[in-house]
């Protein structure tokens, strides 16, 4: 007997040899050891289609972002009246599309900020705390700095979109977004 | 004369492979992570390069796969 034969323990109900025998049955062996490799085979088989699966997601980023390139400069939007806005006071709106909300301030007598209000961690909307200066998300217990939009407790990593706002003829506009990595 | 393994060996190659398909899997998922990251962010800059470096992996994976089919074909 050969080395070859001797690694087959079980004989299969039809007596041929194990590379004859149909495809179901080759990957449901008997032997155990035969058993260890073809688990082991279908598992690489497996990370290899999960590897596809990664490189899936990257070019689907690269089309996200060459279909956020082609919508070129966002338009100007107005959000709220000066007087409409108490100092200290905020007001909600979307930007640039209306499911992108997003939150107005007014800081002083003639100064705005503007943030999107949607937690960089997993896109809860944030509330803003104007007595601890913060922006706060109650999903994860995230904190945001609220002049300038940083993280500065939980999970987020990144800050919060800026919106660009520009004060005109008594009235506060959207003028684009500033995306921030971190 | 193409060499014919043992069960031995095909179990060590399969488990030589495996190792080096996981850790390229492996840096497949932080390098989709970090992209993912950076297009949220903003930064355009490495997308295109990930993009690249994840398609060179999977190549590389595909590469070993094709190996082991090769191997199961010639036992």
């Amino acid at each position: 007997m050969n080395r070859r034969d001797q690694e087959h323990l079980t004989t299969s109900p039809d007596g041929r040899l194990p590379e004859e025998q149909p495809k179901w049955r080759q990957d449901f062996p008997i032997d155990w050891p035969e058993d260890h490799y073809v688990s082991r085979r279908d598992f690489t088989k497996f990370m290899v289609l999960t590897s596809l699966a990664f490189t899936a997601g990257q070019f689907w980023i690269v089309v996200q972002n060459f279909i956020r390139q082609r919508q070129g400069k966002l338009p100007l939007q107005k959000i709220a009246d000066v007087a409409a806005v108490a100092i200290g006071g905020a007001v909600t709106f979307t930007y640039p599309q209306e499911h992108d909300s997003c939150l107005l301030l007014r800081t002083g007598e003639n100064s705005f900020v503007a943030f999107s209000q949607k937690c960089t961690h997993l896109s809860c909307a944030v509330v803003p705390q104007p007595d601890k200066g913060r922006f706060h998300c109650p999903c994860h217990e995230g904190a945001f700095d609220m002049a300038t939009g940083e993280p500065i407790a939980g999970p987020p990593r990144r800050p919060l979109p800026k919106i660009n706002v520009e004060v005109r003829s008594g009235a506060v506009y959207a003028t684009g977004i500033e995306l921030r990595t971190i | 004369m193409k060499r014919r393994f043992t069960r031995e060996q095909r179990l060590t190659i399969i488990y030589g492979i495996l190792c080096i398909v996981l850790i390229i899997v492996m840096l497949q998922l932080w390098l989709l992570m970090a992209t993912m990251n950076a297009y949220l962010g903003g930064d355009q800059s490495v997308i295109f390069p990930a993009a690249l470096a994840s398609l060179i992996g999977l190549a590389l994976n595909a590469g070993l796969l094709w190996y082991v089919f090769r191997m199961e074909r010639r036992r």
